[in-house]
């Protein structure tokens, strides 16, 4: 647990410190900070913690909020809807199946704009049921309209959660946001993560200004149906505005680090310099990754590695940047997109297909509902991972740790 | 009754201009539910006919903040409506104020698919009125049946034939399982009675807690009926007891309107074009749960004696 000092709900205190947490009561520690509104889940694992650490907030009087239990993932949405759409700063968590189940209201959220924020603790989908990681839920909703960031870290979990809120309820933005950290091996792993102060907080996140709250004095109708002349008009508004939210997005990162000292980036770029072999993954297996790459620069191998951090809006500009002058870049999935292969190893060869030149992109599958990845299993993918790209591969699937 | 009570307020806060069906009930007993509750209000409306017909972008029939997300979530919708201003006025955000939150929704949205979410509402007890819009069966995807629809009647899902009677299955009563939750007002209204409808409206939202008003809408469209004859047909489902109108105020029955004699419930039957293949067994039968049903409403109703 971490130190008394943090704990004692008035904010004040020896704060900006490292404490030992959680991922999940990072999660919660950044929610109680943000000074949320409303609060609405249902329990699923391994997202459970978040809203169990929520709960005692409020129970406490740590947090001065609505913690509504509801009776599943849907009205855990659903309930954010009603209570952002009269101005309230909602927070949601769910995982796997439970991100599954509220799936049509996933979609609400982001094209009534309203600037949900919503941890997901990334778990493999049913049948056979598995509690366990990979991300097979957060491809599941690519395609929603939300904004959506990978953690590899507890800091990080606490650090984006407190930023999606600054971005999602920016006035220019007003989109939900989906902050991913791995089931397990990050939601339930002990890290040393830094507190700020409250002060530093509220100077970072204003109050939330929703501008078309329901309100009886300034009637508003909010969710019409579209018909067919005019629905398309919506979706392509839709599209600018979503795009357009990148601006403050890295404006946010900015902000934050201006006054938290730590600068995140969109994608993250580690040892890439000269590097002819890039390895890119997302989420908490970064960091095992990085391990590996440390060991074969320290041999003198020119590898490097790629995190995605943003993955809506998907970062073009940046990506493309950082694989420029590599000759091989190794995309790990951990999910099958049936029939298909790595749903993100399609999108990165997609992205740099208008690239000249650009790096052979080979994919490899692996980290399926829990199974672990190590150090070795990465050694595994960049050594397989280059003689793919060198000479082809036969099989109809290449996967890593996979019997 | 006081004279006041029985003059309908002419402001109007749904929109002329809609598309609701000539004759249809629901969009009457709509309009007069929002004289009832004024203008203090929030409306969050589930996917079906009320929303299709007041909504279509970029025009509105709401003169009053309305909200439709999904077809199953407006009782969860309502939730986190109430529960928002409810931790904003506390916060200081927002001014005190007193605005009555209700969920709208027709019978599919309330007794199939939205269930689950209204019961959850129910017990987390909410401060929210649910009415719901009974016109029997999915109208606005084209008659489909719902657990609201009577035993007896053809819809275009359990039609008529050479096999079947139409719908197999009872109606469902929703007016008891939102009893069954506890909540502390429950009644049934019919806009043929529109002082009563309107009379039950303003005490369920001034209620404090979770309110249910279970309302038959009669459907020129689906109950195959001329338009002329809605409040004739309402009236009639009360007078033959097939729709009595009562208040089940803190499990507490009362039966509003008990006439000494039920008409025969043909009466209302051999009105509408979901009955016509009903022959005089059917008829019977059916006349035989109604007996039996509003026995059993008696005899709530005389378990707790005025």
């Amino acid at each position: 647990m971490p130190c008394e000092s943090y704990n004692d709900g008035s904010g004040g205190g020896a704060m900006n410190q490292r404490v030992a947490l959680e991922g999940s009561h990072a999660v919660a520690e950044a929610v109680r900070m943000a000074d949320v509104d409303v609060i609405s889940a249902y329990p699923i694992t391994p997202q459970t913690h978040i809203p169990e650490r929520l709960a005692e907030m409020v129970a406490n009087g740590e947090l001065n909020a609505a913690y509504i239990p509801v009776e599943s993932e849907h009205s855990a949405l659903s309930t954010c809807l009603g209570a952002a759409a009269v101005g309230a700063r909602t927070f949601t968590a769910t995982a796997g199946q439970g991100l599954e189940l509220m799936h049509e209201v996933v979609y609400i959220a982001s094209s009534m704009r309203y600037p949900v924020v919503m941890a997901v603790c990334n778990r493999a989908l049913s049948a056979p049921l598995n509690v366990w990681g990979d991300h097979s839920d957060a491809m599941a909703v690519r395609d929603t309209g939300w904004i959506q960031v990978f953690c590899q870290n507890g800091q990080e979990a606490f650090d984006l959660t407190l930023w999606a809120f600054r971005v999602g309820e920016d006035p220019k933005v007003l989109f939900p946001v989906m902050v991913h950290l791995d089931g397990f091996t990050l939601s339930h792993v002990t890290e040393p993560v830094i507190l700020p102060e409250q002060s530093d907080v509220d100077r970072f996140l204003p109050k939330f200004q929703y501008p078309f709250a329901l309100d009886p004095d300034r009637p508003m109708t909010h969710g019409a149906f579209g018909p067919p002349d005019i629905y398309s008009e919506t979706k392509l508004a839709q599209e600018v505005a979503f795009r357009k939210s990148k601006e403050v997005i890295l404006r946010g990162w900015q902000e934050f680090g201006d006054i938290f000292h730590r600068y995140y980036r969109p994608v993250e770029e580690y040892k890439t310099e000269n590097a002819e072999t890039l390895l890119l993954t997302m989420g908490a297996f970064t960091e095992t990754a990085k391990v590996v790459i440390d060991e074969r620069k320290d041999k003198g191998e020119a590898v490097g590695l790629i995190s995605l951090r943003l993955w809506r809006p998907f970062p073009f500009e940046e990506f493309r940047q950082s694989v420029r002058g590599a000759k091989v870049l190794i995309v790990l999935d951990r999910c099958i997109s049936f029939g298909r292969g790595g749903p993100v190893f399609a999108e990165i060869r997609s992205a740099l297909y208008d690239e000249e030149p650009r790096p052979k992109v080979v994919g490899l599958i692996g980290g399926l509902g829990g199974r672990d990845l190590s150090e070795e299993d990465f050694d595994y993918i960049i050594t397989r991972g280059r003689e793919i790209a060198e000479k082809g591969s036969d099989r109809m699937l290449e996967t890593v740790n996979i019997r | 009754m006081k004279f006041g009570e029985t003059v309908i307020p002419a402001e109007e806060f749904l929109a002329e201009g809609h598309s609701f069906c000539i004759g249809c009930g629901e969009a009457l007993a709509l309009r007069l539910a929002c004289k009832a509750l004024g203008k203090d209000v929030i409306i969050a409306n589930a996917t079906g006919c009320i929303e299709i017909c007041t909504s279509p972008l970029p025009l509105t029939s709401w003169r009053v903040p309305w909200i439709h997300t999904l077809f199953e979530n407006t009782a969860a919708v309502i939730s986190g409506i109430e529960a928002g201003l409810k931790i904003l006025t506390k916060k200081s955000k927002m001014p005190e104020r007193n605005i009555k939150c209700v969920a709208i929704a027709g019978d599919g949205g309330t007794s199939d698919i939205g269930i689950q979410a209204l019961s959850g509402a129910f017990e987390r007890n909410h401060n929210f009125l649910y009415i719901c819009f009974d016109n029997e069966a999915y109208m606005n995807t084209g008659i489909q049946r719902s657990s609201a629809t009577p035993y007896g009647a053809s819809t275009t899902t359990a039609p008529a034939g050479k096999f079947s009677i139409g719908q197999v299955t009872r109606k469902k009563n929703m007016a008891a399982i939102a009893a069954a939750h506890n909540i502390p007002y429950v009644a049934t209204a019919c806009p043929s009675y529109r002082f009563d409808l309107m009379k039950k409206v303003r005490k369920a939202a001034a209620v404090k807690g979770p309110a249910y008003v279970h309302i038959l809408a009669p459907c020129p469209t689906g109950w195959r009926y001329g338009t002329d004859l809605t409040i004739k047909i309402g009236q009639l489902a009360v007078q033959t007891g097939i729709f009595p109108l009562y208040e089940i105020e803190n499990g507490r029955y009362i039966l509003n309107a008990d006439p000494p004699r039920l008409k025969p419930v043909a009466e209302y039957l051999k009105l509408q074009g979901r009955y016509r293949h009903l022959r005089d067994e059917d008829i019977e039968k059916i006349q035989k749960m109604v007996n039996e049903d509003y026995a059993k409403l008696k005899e709530m109703a005389a378990a707790f004696p005025l």
